[in-house]
């Protein structure tokens, strides 16, 4: 079932070897975007080949060597692996086409370095989704909050710098005080071992009380999964560019905390010892807790980048929330939902960077009657949105029904309740901004006409984004891939 | 006297009277160390200080019976003339024929002597640095140096 | 020839500084690259001990100076040099260090030490056989005179600067020899009750007879650590630390900061483990194990908040020295050894990182022309090259991977969670928070410039040098040593395994 492979090395490396490319073609943009597509169909291309493999059941290992005693470094790649595997390359492709068009639509400086961190960034999200014991995966989780926070303040004003504050001191300082000690406690516990193997290695090796503090550790520890109350970082970072925003904050960055956290609950721990532990309510009460606050803070935000960012940290702890009914159908449901969210918020942030490059505005009260300008941008956004919701004939639909159904398997009604509520709360912070833009005419008082120079975006943002919309649509009628590889876990 | 004090001073501080000389010394050197402002009062300290450790080490060596740790070949242990003394005398100290009590310890004595040798080192050393600093700052009273680097604006 | 290795490595450097003090009439342009060929072969030397010493029928050399072969088991005379892998290791960062730190002074010997460069390369040569012979003996006083010769260099190469530092030297010498003479006095002690100086011989004698619960000893055992603990700068007896390194001329702080704490520091492990053993340091009947786990939390946490609240670069560094010092003295004191292996790596990783940061720091002193972080603006588009070696100093500071400082932290809280000391678990996670403020403050200034536009004073500082209008980079001699130093970082960390394996069997 295990077998050894290159794959998962020239994968995370094609990435990585892109790096030295792009900065050797500083001068020449147009050669330094074709490094980075190249290297991004080709990291697709290699997910893809490994992706039939991953279907049969097998799981692909490489090692590096022993770093620690007993710890080698190491690239282990299952089912959950390869979808995140799948996500995240497959949208790097068209968040670079967007950001060649954001980019160039404003004339940003620095946009060697911008895109040259984009790349090692993505190795370390790959190094992230293929990393085989809890070490390899803290040391990539480590190296994404560096590689993203020149990412982050990127415009080097005074508000990307407090920006960038929060986001490190949330981000380092959670996992050097929570995950570094924990991790270092599973390994003294089940003496040496902290792969992620099929069964989990600290299954019986641990009690119920300092079980309970160190799942407490890992899950805030890894504050990258925004839940309350370390996410402030989330809206915060929204000072970065959107190609940024979008990517690495509705796919790469925020998904790599929800994956560590299901890879703790089911390569560490194991959803049956968990179980058994009885540990995971105060989990899920937090996760609870930071859906719905999340969701009422939203409503509150007139910066739509902000209000999504909210979203985003609600959409996440429904992830959370999922695993930690420990039900095969609540592991299914935040699986799915790590695929689902990942494509619709990603429209989204194309929508609101598309709509920021061609009109100049950033806030939902200037946008009543702009889908009369950007009719395509709108649509798109409307369709993303109700895929978040959770609407069908959207993809987001499996996913939540899926943690509908794990609430109910779990014996958790009030849960059910919680997931209810939000999602009228998502209708209510999402749809009226389409609609408004969509079905009402923009308010006349402007004299200066300023706004009826506004035309569609450039194609290079809209091509992706209408991309991932249609994406959002047809994985509601083929979700037959994710449920494969989301069942490769749960069985 | 009290019989209680008597009986004290002769139990604990006449037969250890060089631990006592050498503490009070030791914290004499130290207090002149710490609390002296002038720089060459403190390496006087110092060196009270050191002297104190060497003397303690001196004491540690002595025996009742003790005399100067040289061994004679015209004393009480001479067996042989003195001309075959180089192998004879090694030999009888091979097999530890010299009446050890009858010499003091001589190994803290070596080792003070290197710490005398080190004590003056540090001693000189300490005095040229001091030069240095009456050379730049025009005194030697601690106060009045660190008064003089206060505006500097140093952290 | 290879059992005389230990003695040659401490030859090489002494001839050296005599024929550097001899040259320094004639010629003074010979001195440096005299003194260069002089340490590199020690530092080769050392290296070719760390493989003889590994080799499996060597284990450790054992060198008789004079050949004084003992008379019998328990007369011992004369004194031996002991080199295992644990003081091979120490020997070759500090051979190694001088080298590397040689290549640096190059072009600021003339104007730091100021028509006295010989004097300066012979001390530094003598500074160094010092620490080797420090690591290497096995014989309790000669442990006391090495001590005193490597601090007697170290505080004439201190007084080489400007009127600051000859201030700082003066402290430094109080309180040094406070320190050294509290040493002798534990020697002392020790040498009233077992009657030898030899390491090994004394410890026997202590099981032999006995005597661990005496009184004597533990007065000694007292005496030599506080005595230790002086010269290490272990809180709160740091106070001669700080001024003494940040006032430093350039070419000394950068040899004196990364080697000379850290050596005390095996200095105590070797006391406690191979002086009086670890059956007497950690028995349950002496209060002290976690009395001096406390006093080592409060050094972390005192020394990265005083670190904190400075704003001058140098003095910012050296109370990092003084928490890393903490670092070190609690995990030797856990009792275990996970703690003493990782406190002894730490030794090694904190030499590097401390020497890369400082080598740093002085480049950017002398190009700025002033020491406090307000300064750094920009810096990361005016010397970028600098900078990069800076920022893997940095790291390795905070603990992230792949720098040897995050291993040396993993084995540190391994040990602590394994001896239950979670006071010192704690005080290794807040220290890492409180160093990454410390750097990433750094990091902003010198990727931000001043954008909040603050006014500052800038009134000038008492660094020494004059400052370059144009800050552009620096010339190689003083870049190459800087990315030794960061390849160092690195290379230890990836390495760590097999280091550590080598100390952890040494150590059993």
């Amino acid at each position: 079932m295990i077998e050894f492979s290159f794959i998962p090395l020239f994968t995370w490396l094609v990435s990585l070897l892109a790096v030295p490319a792009i900065l050797v073609f500083r001068k020449r943009p147009d050669a330094r975007e074709g490094v980075t597509f190249l290297a991004a169909f080709l990291k697709l291309a290699m997910v893809f080949m490994m992706l039939p493999l991953i279907r049969e059941g097998k799981i692909l290992h490489f090692k590096f060597g022993e770093i620690l005693p007993g710890i080698p470094i190491e690239f282990r790649v299952d089912g959950l692996g390869m979808l995140f595997a799948l996500v995240a390359s497959s949208l790097w492709i068209l968040t670079t086409l967007y950001a060649v068009g954001y980019m160039r639509g404003l004339r940003e400086h620095d946009q060697t370095r911008f895109f040259a961190c984009f790349a090692i960034s993505l190795s370390a999200t790959i190094g992230v989704a293929f990393a085989g014991n809890l070490l390899t995966l803290y040391i990539f989780y480590e190296i994404l909050s560096l590689s993203t926070y020149p990412l982050v303040t990127h415009h080097g004003d005074k508000a990307a710098r407090t920006g960038g504050r929060t986001y490190l001191s949330h981000l380092l300082g959670t996992s050097v005080a929570f995950v570094l000690p924990a991790m270092i406690y599973c390994y003294w516990k089940s003496g040496g071992d902290i792969k992620f193997t099929d069964g989990a290695f600290l299954d019986g090796k641990i009690g119920s009380s300092d079980g309970l503090i160190v799942l407490v550790a890992f899950t805030l520890g890894f504050a990258k999964s925004g839940l309350m109350p370390f996410h402030s970082w989330l809206p915060n970072a929204m000072v970065a560019p959107t190609p940024v925003s979008a990517l690495l904050h509705a796919v790469a960055v925020v998904k790599v905390g929800v994956f560590c956290v299901l890879r703790v609950f089911t390569g560490v721990f194991g959803t049956d010892f968990l179980q058994q532990l009885d540990v995971v309510t105060v989990i899920t009460y937090i996760a609870a807790f930071t859906i719905i606050v999340s969701s009422l803070i939203a409503l509150t935000q007139d910066n739509l980048k902000r209000r999504l960012a909210f979203s985003t940290i609600g959409q996440l702890a429904y992830i959370v929330l999922g695993v930690s009914f420990l039900s095969s159908n609540g592991v299914t449901g935040s699986v799915m939902h790590i695929a689902m969210h990942a494509f619709g918020k990603i429209t989204l942030f194309f929508c609101a960077g598309a709509i920021f490059v061609a009109s100049g505005k950033k806030y939902i009260s200037q946008m009543v009657g702009l889908g009369k300008q950007m009719p395509i941008t709108m649509i798109a956004f409307l369709i993303g949105s109700l895929s978040i919701i959770g609407l069908p004939p959207f993809g987001g639909a499996w996913s939540k029904w899926y943690l509908f159904l794990g609430a109910l398997d779990a014996e958790q009604t009030a849960m059910a309740v919680v997931l209810v509520i939000s999602s009228l709360l998502n209708i209510a912070y999402l749809l009226p901004i389409p609609i408004n833009a969509l079905f009402r005419s923009p308010p006349q008082k402007d004299e200066k006409g300023s706004d009826s120079g506004i035309k569609e975006a450039p194609l290079a943002c809209l091509i992706p984004l209408c991309i991932t919309a249609l994406a959002g649509l047809l994985f509601f009628m083929f979700p037959g891939l994710g449920f494969e590889l989301a069942q490769l876990i749960t069985k | 006297m009290d019989p209680i004090i008597a009986n004290f001073i002769e139990e604990n501080i006449v037969p250890k009277f060089n631990y006592w000389i050498y503490v009070i010394l030791m914290m004499i050197g130290l207090y002149a160390m710490i609390t002296k402002n002038n720089l060459i009062k403190k390496l006087i300290g110092m060196a009270i200080f050191q002297t104190a450790i060497i003397l303690f080490y001196v004491s540690i060596g002595v025996k009742e019976t003790g005399g100067i740790p040289i061994i004679s070949h015209h004393g009480p242990d001479h067996h042989q003339e003195a001309e075959v003394h180089s192998e004879e005398s090694s030999k009888n100290l091979k097999h530890n024929i010299i009446d050890k009590d009858k010499y003091a310890n001589p190994l803290p004595h070596v080792l003070m002597l290197t710490a005398i040798v080190v004590g003056v080192s540090t001693l000189g050393l300490a005095l040229a640095i001091s030069q240095r600093i009456h050379k730049s700052f025009g005194t030697l009273e601690e106060d009045e140096i660190l008064n003089e680097l206060r505006p500097g604006g140093h952290d | 020839m290879t059992e005389h290795f230990p003695i040659l490595i401490l030859l090489v450097p002494l001839f050296g500084a005599l024929i550097v003090v001899l040259l320094g009439r004639e010629r003074p342009e010979q001195c440096w690259i005299t003194s260069l060929i002089s340490l590199g072969l020690s530092s080769i030397i050392s290296l070719f001990t760390i493989i003889v010493v590994l080799s499996d029928k060597v284990q450790t050399i054992r060198y008789r100076m004079g050949g004084w072969e003992p008379e019998s088991t328990v007369f011992e005379v004369g004194i031996e040099l002991r080199v295992d892998i644990l003081a091979a290791l120490v020997v070759f960062a500090v051979t190694f260090v001088g080298f590397v730190n040689t290549i640096y002074s190059k072009t600021r010997a003339e104007a730091e030490a100021q028509g006295k460069v010989p004097f300066f390369y012979a001390l530094i040569q003598l500074l160094i056989v010092g620490l080797c012979g420090i690591v290497m003996t096995n014989d309790a006083f000669n442990l006391y005179v090495l001590i005193e010769i490597t601090s007697l260099t170290s505080y004439a190469l201190i007084a080489m600067g400007n009127r600051r530092a000859a201030l700082s030297s003066f402290n430094y010498v109080i309180m040094g020899t406070i320190g050294a003479s509290f040493y002798l006095l534990g020697v002392g002690y020790l040498y009233i009750k077992t009657g030898t100086l030899n390491i090994d011989d004394i410890r026997m004698v202590l099981g032999n007879d006995k005597l661990w619960e005496h009184q004597s000893i533990i007065v000694a055992f007292i005496f030599i650590m506080l005595g230790v603990w002086t010269k290490m700068a272990f809180f709160p007896l740091h106070g001669w630390l700080p001024n003494a390194y940040a006032y430093a001329p350039s070419m000394t702080g950068t040899f004196m900061a990364p080697l000379m704490t850290k050596v005390m520091v095996y200095v105590m492990i070797r006391v406690m483990l191979w002086l009086f053993g670890d059956k007497f340091v950690y028995s349950d009947q002496h209060v002290w194990g976690e009395l001096v786990i406390w006093m080592s939390v409060i050094a972390i946490v005192a020394g990265s908040l005083l670190a904190l609240a400075r704003t001058d670069i140098k003095k910012m560094l050296t109370y990092l020295i003084v928490a890393e010092v903490g670092y070190m003295v609690g995990g030797a004191w856990l009792g275990n050894v996970t703690g003493q292996a990782g406190a002894f790596y730490h030794i090694l990783s904190d030499a590097a990182m401390t020497f890369c940061l400082f080598i740093a720091a002085s480049i950017i002193v002398l190009r700025i022309g002033d020491s406090r972080v307000n300064a750094f603006d920009n810096l990361f588009r005016k010397m970028p090259l600098t900078m990069i070696g800076f920022t893997v100093g940095a790291l390795s500071m905070i603990g992230l991977p792949p720098t040897c400082g995050f291993f040396s932290k993993w084995y540190l809280i391994r040990g602590g969670i394994e001896a239950g000391q979670w006071e010192y678990v704690c005080a290794l996670i807040f220290s890492s928070l409180v160093n990454a403020v410390i750097f990433f403050r750094i990091f902003e200034r010198a990727y931000f410039g001043n954008i909040a536009g603050v006014k500052e004073d800038f009134s000038p500082s008492d660094s020494d040098a004059n400052p370059d209008t144009s800050i552009k980079e620096v010339p190689w001699s003083m870049l190459v040593p800087l990315y030794i130093a960061s390849v160092s970082v690195l290379l230890l960390g990836i390495m760590n395994r097999p280091l550590f394996e080598w100390i952890q069997t040494a150590l059993k």
